[in-house]
């Protein structure tokens, strides 16, 4: 019984530890960035690392899930002779839900598991204790530029999600099915507001991008410098980011529509 | 000031287990002091806990008179800028090339010039031989070659002091050869103050001006390489003989053969 307690006291002092140390690590990525002339190249090679790399199968995806969502919705909508409403329920679904969850999703995949394997990897053969000697912090020199790189890179991600998958189901809705396009875009106009749509889903957007990048920065930066470290590194940093940002996006939308 | 490092009484624990234990250690101004030992005593251990990677439970660590583990963050890294410490594994930036890894010092903590940074990166890597090399990347270079880069950029920043980990493992004879020369020639040449950590007892002794060995969380043997070789200690002597089984026994610690074997279903 005695073990028992002492185990679970062991436990939780880990767990409060791991979230501490993740704590110390935010704190660092946030404020010790590097000097505007440094700092500024570094933060957009890192936006091109974890953004444009992340394009294609961004883009491709928004296709096919708009493509989806509006054959779905042409089909439900037309048994209620609704089907002109198809623009407004694909932007709002767009827009509102999938956008920023559907891209967190992918970044986490993409770019979140390569972040943590590649800073794991940098732990496993002494590059960031070689930094640490050459008196360069790797808090300011590695991690604050991949954090600011995922902070901007997901809401402009999202945007582009969201783009690509409202023109796959006008491609759907118009070009296949048949739909006017002239209703399409102007009952889709008239039905979503700029800020309790489009604004609100882009800060959903900011709050993944800040949890999914703090979760593949900790998970890499805290690995166990072995092979199996580091897979479970990336194993974890896209589960943990995934459950956070499925979570997250009901709390949020719970916020946002004045629920809570 | 005769040492450069100067550790006194120091303790330091891991998992509970004493790594060392009370444990005096100088480092003089200018020469290669070497310090040898089995594998897992904790040679590496020291070395972090002289570049303040690590913090002691207790004792004196002192170098250039800058008391390490009570400096703050500014001042730890201002005086890492006057070390350089190679890695085992080198540490090179794989993602960087040869210059730009030599350069990398250079580029984050000084203000000097595209031709200036370039004249110093070719004229440090010419000093370890690799200069026809600067454009490759790390992982087209072999073991040795991605030693000397890091040696290269370990002197970028013109150090007072040096620190190798174990930079003789795995090598074949030329490069083990070649680093011995680089090492014993760049002290010399550049006023270096070296620490050496290693198991390589020959190539080790060759280049060492004094010698410290330790074992079982102490120094067992100190003094010149005469002084080590004579040693009349039986730790010492299996070390460097390499003795199989001695003071450091054969086996890990076990319950007797006959009752492991005849123990049902524990693995």
């Amino acid at each position: 019984m005695i073990n028992q307690v002492e185990a679970l006291g062991r436990l939780g002092i880990d767990v409060i530890r791991k979230y501490g140390k993740a704590g110390i690590l935010l704190y660092g990525a946030i404020f010790r960035v590097p000097n505007f002339r440094k700092g500024f190249a570094l933060v957009v090679q890192q936006i091109f690392a974890e953004g444009v790399l992340s394009l294609l199968i961004i883009m491709v995806s928004a296709l096919f899930i708009g493509m989806v969502v509006a054959l779905q919705g042409y089909h439900t909508l037309s048994k209620f002779g609704a089907s002109q409403q198809l623009g407004p329920l694909v932007a709002l679904s767009v827009a509102r839900e999938l956008g920023p969850v559907v891209t967190a999703l992918l970044f986490a995949g993409r770019a979140g598991s390569a972040l943590a394997a590649e800073i794991g990897l940098m732990k496993a053969t002494d590059q960031l204790s070689s930094m640490e000697m050459m008196a360069v912090d790797p808090l300011q020199r590695v991690i604050a530029p991949r954090f600011w790189g995922g902070f901007i890179s997901m809401p402009l991600l999202t945007i582009i999600f969201n783009i690509v998958a409202i023109y796959g189901a006008y491609l759907v809705g118009v070009k296949w099915l048949g739909m006017d396009a002239g209703a399409f875009w102007s009952n889709m106009q008239s039905s979503v507001e700029f800020h309790a749509d489009i604004l609100n889903g882009i800060y959903k957007s900011v709050v993944f991008g800040v949890v999914v990048t703090w979760i593949a920065l900790y998970q890499g930066y805290d690995a166990v410098p072995t092979s199996a470290g580091i897979a479970n590194a990336t194993t974890r940093t896209v589960v943990y980011s995934s459950l956070a940002v499925l979570g997250l996006d009901f709390v949020l939308t719970a916020m946002m529509i004045g629920e809570w | 000031m005769k040492n450069l490092i100067e550790i006194n009484k120091l303790t330091f624990k891991r998992n509970n287990r004493a790594i060392f234990n009370n444990v005096d250690l100088f480092i003089p101004k200018g020469k290669v002091t070497a310090i040898m030992g089995p594998s897992g005593t904790g040679k590496t251990t020291l070395l972090r806990l002289i570049g303040g990677q690590l913090a002691p439970a207790n004792g004196s660590i002192k170098v250039a008179g800058q008391e390490v583990p009570t400096l703050s963050r500014n001042g730890l890294y201002n005086l890492r800028k006057r070390m350089g410490m190679l890695f085992q594994t080198g540490g090179l930036f794989t993602h960087l090339s040869v210059f730009e890894n030599v350069a990398f010092p250079l580029r984050e903590h000084t203000q000097l010039s595209n031709a200036m940074i370039r004249s110093l990166v070719l004229m440090k890597l010419e000093m370890v031989g690799l200069r026809g090399a600067r454009d490759l990347m790390p992982s087209e270079l072999s073991g040795g070659m991605a030693r000397r880069v890091a040696l290269a950029r370990a002197i970028a920043l013109d150090p007072e002091l040096i620190m190798y980990d174990e930079p003789f493992s795995g090598q074949d004879p030329i490069s083990m050869g070649v680093l011995v020369k680089l090492i014993r020639s760049l002290n010399d040449a550049l006023g270096l103050t070296t620490v050496i950590v290693s198991h390589d007892v020959q190539e080790t002794l060759s280049i060492a001006d004094y010698v410290y060995v330790i074992s079982d969380g102490g120094v067992i043997g100190e003094g010149d390489g005469g002084a080590i070789t004579q040693g009349q200690s039986p730790q010492l002597q299996q070390f460097l003989h390499g003795l199989p089984d001695g003071p450091v026994p054969f086996h890990y610690p076990a319950n007797t053969l006959k009752n492991d074997l005849l123990a049902e279903g524990d693995a």
